[in-house]
């Protein structure tokens, strides 16, 4: 039920109150997505989708930093 | 896939679970709180790759598991109303209420209807006027956003046919009643990385300074998983305890203000029944006095079946005290295909994922 996973924004389809909505793909399947709760968030950017709404916007830069600590365990 | 298949890769796992290895000198147990995270432990046998003296128990973060089976009755006796079309996530139709479940009041022609969003249920409202469109609507803090956007859509468009029968749960209050069970042996814990990324640290902040016990925001991939077990280890190893976050890439620690503010604005905090549990002070939501006439529970009139005792010890599942093999009805009288408990049914149930992946 807390499955949410990561999609790319590949067009804002509607705008406006509670009704910000976009075409996300996951790995090349389209759905509709609610953005109303990542306003900031623009085609090309990856969001976290459960049951249709986008709780979160991945931040790339915290992405990399589980493999920059690995690198840093590789040197023990 | 980006974000996905970067953390499932075995060359990072293996190092996770080395350093794990090295850094470990005692027996621990820790708890994963999310049911999907029991899912990716046990289908991706992360288990086998930790040394025996890491154990990791079970949690109650499994919605599905959770609903009492009076909801699941309460939506059995709606959607036997000619009237009603009612709708839920698809796992929620297979669970068993006191008698039966919403899939076999399907079978003799109740309209029910399995979705992906509650979104969904709107659209099906306003196609069906004429209808009463329910939404058992069941979830974690990761849910009540969804569902609190469906209300609020719902509101702007004056709809008077739709519905919600709320189910919703809050984790920390559960997290205090495993920690102050005489049972409890779980000395750290995997917090639930989206929960968190809808809420915030600060709950878990909390949490740790009433109890003194680690709290790792975690992730659901291998690698996510591992490093939340390294880093919760690390802590204990080190007689800390603190609020960790290595899954800030999806959960920063504010958490997301806007879908707080509006779950705020639908619903109110309330007690709330976990089934098998029992009931747990202000772990749940219900809604608002704004948001009542959409409030599923209004349209109940009829009396409802006396629940039946259970043999399910789902209780001892979701609180870490038992695994689900040392439950005699285990893929014997209680398997996919006839569970005598919820958690044998749902994608995030511990029990099926021990039926399933090993
Ligand atoms: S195996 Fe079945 S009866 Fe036993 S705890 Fe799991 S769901 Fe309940």
């Amino acid at each position: 039920m807390c499955l949410a996973i990561p999609g790319r924004i590949e067009a804002i389809l509607t705008e406006g109150e509670l009704a910000r909505t976009a075409s996300v793909s996951f790995a090349g399947v389209r759905k509709t997505v609610n953005l109303t709760f990542v306003p900031q968030a623009q085609p090309g950017d990856y969001v976290i989708v459960h049951v249709g709404v986008a709780i979160s916007q991945v931040d790339p830069q915290q992405a990399q930093q589980i493999f920059e600590d690995l690198k840093a365990i590789g040197d023990l | 896939m980006k974000y996905l298949t970067e953390y499932r890769d075995r060359h990072a796992t293996e190092r996770l679970a080395e350093k794990i290895r090295t850094v470990v000198t005692q027996p621990w147990v820790l708890m994963e709180v999310c049911g999907g995270q029991t899912h990716s432990i046990v289908k991706n046998a992360l288990e086998q790759l930790l040394p025996a003296s890491v154990q990791l128990v079970h949690g109650p973060g499994c919605p599905v598991c959770v609903t009492a089976a009076e909801i699941l009755d309460q939506a059995i006796a709606l959607a036997q109303r000619p009237d009603v079309i009612l709708c839920s996530f698809g796992d929620m139709l297979r669970v068993p209420g006191s008698q039966q479940s919403l899939q076999a009041v399907k079978a003799t022609g109740a309209d029910v209807r399995m979705l992906y969003s509650p979104m969904d249920a709107l659209a099906i409202a306003r196609a069906n006027p004429q209808r009463k469109v329910v939404f058992l609507a069941v979830g974690f803090e990761t849910t009540g956003p969804a569902t609190a956007l469906a209300l609020a859509q719902a509101r702007q468009w004056r709809l008077n046919n739709f519905f919600v029968l709320l189910s919703h749960f809050l984790v920390p209050p559960a997290i205090s009643t495993i920690v102050e069970g005489l049972n409890n042996r779980v000395q750290g814990f995997l917090a639930p990385g989206h929960v968190c990324a809808v809420t915030g640290i600060e709950p878990y902040q909390q949490l740790v300074a009433r109890y003194r016990v680690p709290m790792v925001i975690t992730g659901f991939e291998p690698v996510d998983i591992l490093q939340g077990i390294l880093c919760c280890v690390a802590q204990l190893e080190r007689g800390e305890a603190r609020v960790e976050n290595p899954y800030r890439r999806v959960a920063n620690d504010q958490g997301n203000a806007r879908a707080q503010s509006l779950v705020n604005d639908v619903f109110e905090v309330s007690d709330q029944h976990w089934r098998g549990i029992g009931s747990i002070a202000n772990s749940g939501l219900r809604l608002s006095p704004s948001y009542q006439m959409f409030n599923a529970v209004a349209l109940l009139d009829t009396a409802l079946p006396a629940a039946s005792p259970s043999e399910c010890i789902s209780g001892d599942i979701l609180q870490g005290i038992k695994k689900p093999k040392q439950c005699p009805h285990f893929g014997h009288r209680c398997r996919p295909e006839h569970p005598l408990g919820a958690p044998m049914v749902s994608s995030e149930g511990a029990c099926a994922a021990y039926f399933n992946y090993q």
